[in-house]
């Protein structure tokens, strides 16, 4: 409601305590101006840019280490499967610091400078999506029939063959379902750009609607609902359309086919 | 079309032994059954013939070549999971010509040899549905069509009828004949179900405890088990096993059961039984249908008794009923109209024609 306020309306409504659900005056002047504002379209296409980068990567790396650590059985394959979910619960809020000394070091180290580009967010929220991903699809690749793939080998199909054309579109829902966390995570992200960019350019929504919207102890309201607003609908509509795949891939195994 | 050469076959999962070195030889054309209890090695010895499973020792040929280390794909095998294995993304059509895609097979010839497949099943109508959209005999009908796709050397059925109900299963079992009949492929069948592998096969292996306990043909196995397994594992309801202890009289030789019951050896068995009069540890063998009531008169070999019946189950053609001797629980086969009375007397026909002789120490019948 707040984001069809004007900034005059939002301060006196708030003193005369009125209720925030009523909305006397509307306008979309917040909408325009969000929207017309250069500074947030780079928010959001860093964050576009970012989320699917992540997306990709994620999956390039997680569908085949999930595929490897459900299928070939190999040496410590089943500890490695634990302990790539065990990276997952190490807070961010750990990680950050000592990334961020790694990163420095490597800027000086390879005198490329990692500290402030949108870019290498790409490089580190892997870190969040990939340990998560794998193990949500070794869980589905694993309640895949072992039959199917020993019909494949009989049949002539190499172990990527297997993969591409046999296990991706079996275990589709599944990777939906990796891709809908992956995106969001990259999206909603907040600690690691706040830490790792600061200069406007190379801000993500998350935080650029928080550094730049709100000067000093001047809150724009109308503004930062409104970006708040527009920055969740991507992930919502994602939901919206892949929901069924979504829950299907989260429930996959649970009970018997 | 090709033989199929087991020699000294060892299995071991860690240090657990599933096969315990078997040698068996599968002729060209040949329709062969393992069969035996679960965890018999049947379902892994399959699996080896298919590459799926590393053996541990020994050798496996297909067609005269050592596949010991040759991968599945490269054996020219094909096989037909209990479950089916049928990729649920692809249609019958795409599932049938999957190995030939990968072979990169001409779209033409891969036509051709899918219809023909699918109408030796006839499953033409079936081509372009997804497997989700069949029933269980057609996806195991399409199952056998991917395999028949590939014309390989050598078929393996690893129990591919137990997730069917049971008339389907009698239907399937009937199909897979009719299929060999034409293809005339070598062809390995698994199943722990003795009525399929009698059917079915040309040669029936029967597996107990990772060794092979007896290979012929279902008659051989049925009439002349080399076992007491054997012979409790073919035939359905199982061989009755009685102990006894075998009496010499007069140049004659008698099966003595219980006070009450004593059967005479049939004299063409007289010499091989001789060394074991007065011995102990000896079991009678007989099969439910050489116990069964007076039909006529009698023949050489059959000798009646009187014994009191515990249980009677109708079947229909014929009666099962169950008495006990020696504390064992005996089955026989009488006719439906013989008037069976659970709890009361009744007089039977022991058909000693037909006995085996058991010797409990070895389980080697005599």
């Amino acid at each position: 409601m707040t984001c069809l306020q004007s900034l005059g309306t939002v301060i006196a409504e708030i003193s005369a305590a009125n209720s925030p659900w009523w909305v006397f005056n509307p306008t979309l002047r917040n909408y325009a101006e969000i929207l017309t504002s250069p500074t947030y379209l780079i928010f959001f296409r860093n964050s576009m840019v970012i989320s699917l980068a992540v997306v990709v990567v994620t999956m390039l790396v997680s569908i085949p280490a999930a595929f490897a650590l459900s299928r070939m059985k190999f040496w410590g394959s089943a500890t490695l499967a634990t302990g790539v979910f065990l990276t997952y619960l190490v807070p961010d809020t750990l990680l950050f610091i000592p990334l961020f000394k790694i990163f420095a070091y490597l800027g000086e180290l390879t005198g490329i400078e990692f500290i402030d580009h949108w870019w290498m967010l790409i490089i580190i929220y892997p870190t969040l999506t990939v340990p998560f991903c794998t193990w949500i699809m070794i869980g589905y690749f694993a309640s895949i029939p072992k039959e199917l793939d020993e019909a494949a080998l009989i049949d002539g199909a190499g172990y990527l063959q297997i993969l591409t054309k046999i296990f991706i579109p079996v275990a589709l829902p599944g990777i939906i379902a990796a891709t809908i966390f992956a995106f969001t995570v990259s999206w909603a992200q907040f600690l690691y750009p706040l830490a790792f960019t600061t200069s406007t350019d190379q801000l993500v929504l998350p935080v650029g609607i928080v550094t730049t919207l709100i000067k000093g102890d001047v809150f724009n309201w109308g503004q930062i609902m409104t970006g708040a607003l527009l920055g969740a609908a991507p992930p919502l509509i994602i939901y919206a359309f892949l929901m069924d795949y979504y829950i299907a891939g989260l429930t996959a195994g649970a009970t018997k086919g | 079309m090709a033989e199929v050469s087991l020699r000294k076959v060892v299995k071991h999962y860690d240090e657990t032994p599933a096969v315990r070195g078997i040698d068996l030889e599968i002729a060209d054309k040949e329709f062969i059954v393992l069969v035996g209890p679960s965890g018999c090695g049947k379902s892994t010895t399959l699996r080896m013939i298919a590459g799926l499973e590393d053996i541990t020792d020994g050798e496996i040929r297909i067609d005269g070549e050592l596949v010991n280390d040759t991968p599945p794909k490269d054996r020219n095998i094909a096989m037909v999971f209990q479950n089916y294995a049928l990729y649920p993304h692809m249609s019958v059509y795409e599932n049938m010509s999957f190995a030939l895609r990968l072979k990169k097979v001409s779209k033409t010839e891969i036509k051709t040899q899918v219809e023909n497949a699918a109408q030796i099943l006839e499953i033409t109508e079936l081509l372009q549905r997804k497997p989700k959209q069949l029933s269980g005999g057609q996806r195991q009908r399409v199952a056998m069509g991917r395999a028949i796709v590939r014309n390989p050397k050598v078929f393996l059925f690893d129990e591919p009828l137990s997730n069917l109900d049971a008339k389907l299963r009698v239907q399937m079992r009937t199909e897979i004949k009719r299929v060999h009949q034409k293809v005339r492929t070598t062809t390995v069948y698994v199943t722990h179900d003795q009525v399929e592998a009698m059917t079915l096969a040309d040669r029936v292996v029967v597996m107990n405890g990772g060794i092979i306990e007896q290979v012929g043909t279902p008659t051989e196995v049925y009439h002349h088990p080399a076992t007491k397994f054997v012979a409790g594992f073919i035939g359905s309801p199982a061989m009755n096993f009685m102990p006894c202890v075998l009496e010499e009289s007069a140049g004659a030789l008698r099966v003595r059961l219980s006070d009450g019951i004593s059967l005479p050896v049939p004299a063409e068995r007289v010499p091989r039984y001789r060394l074991y009069a007065g011995r102990g540890a000896l079991i009678l063998g007989l099969r439910p249908e050489n116990i069964s009531d007076q039909r006529g008169a009698l023949m050489p070999g059959q000798e009646v008794f009187k014994t009191v019946l515990d249980v009677t189950e109708p079947m229909g053609m014929d009666t099962l009923v169950h008495f006990m001797v020696n504390g064992a629980d005996v089955c026989g086969r009488v006719s439906a109209n013989a008037g069976t009375v659970a709890g009361q007397a009744f007089q039977l026909v022991a058909d000693m024609a037909h006995m085996h002789l058991i010797d409990d120490r070895t389980g080697q019948v005599i």
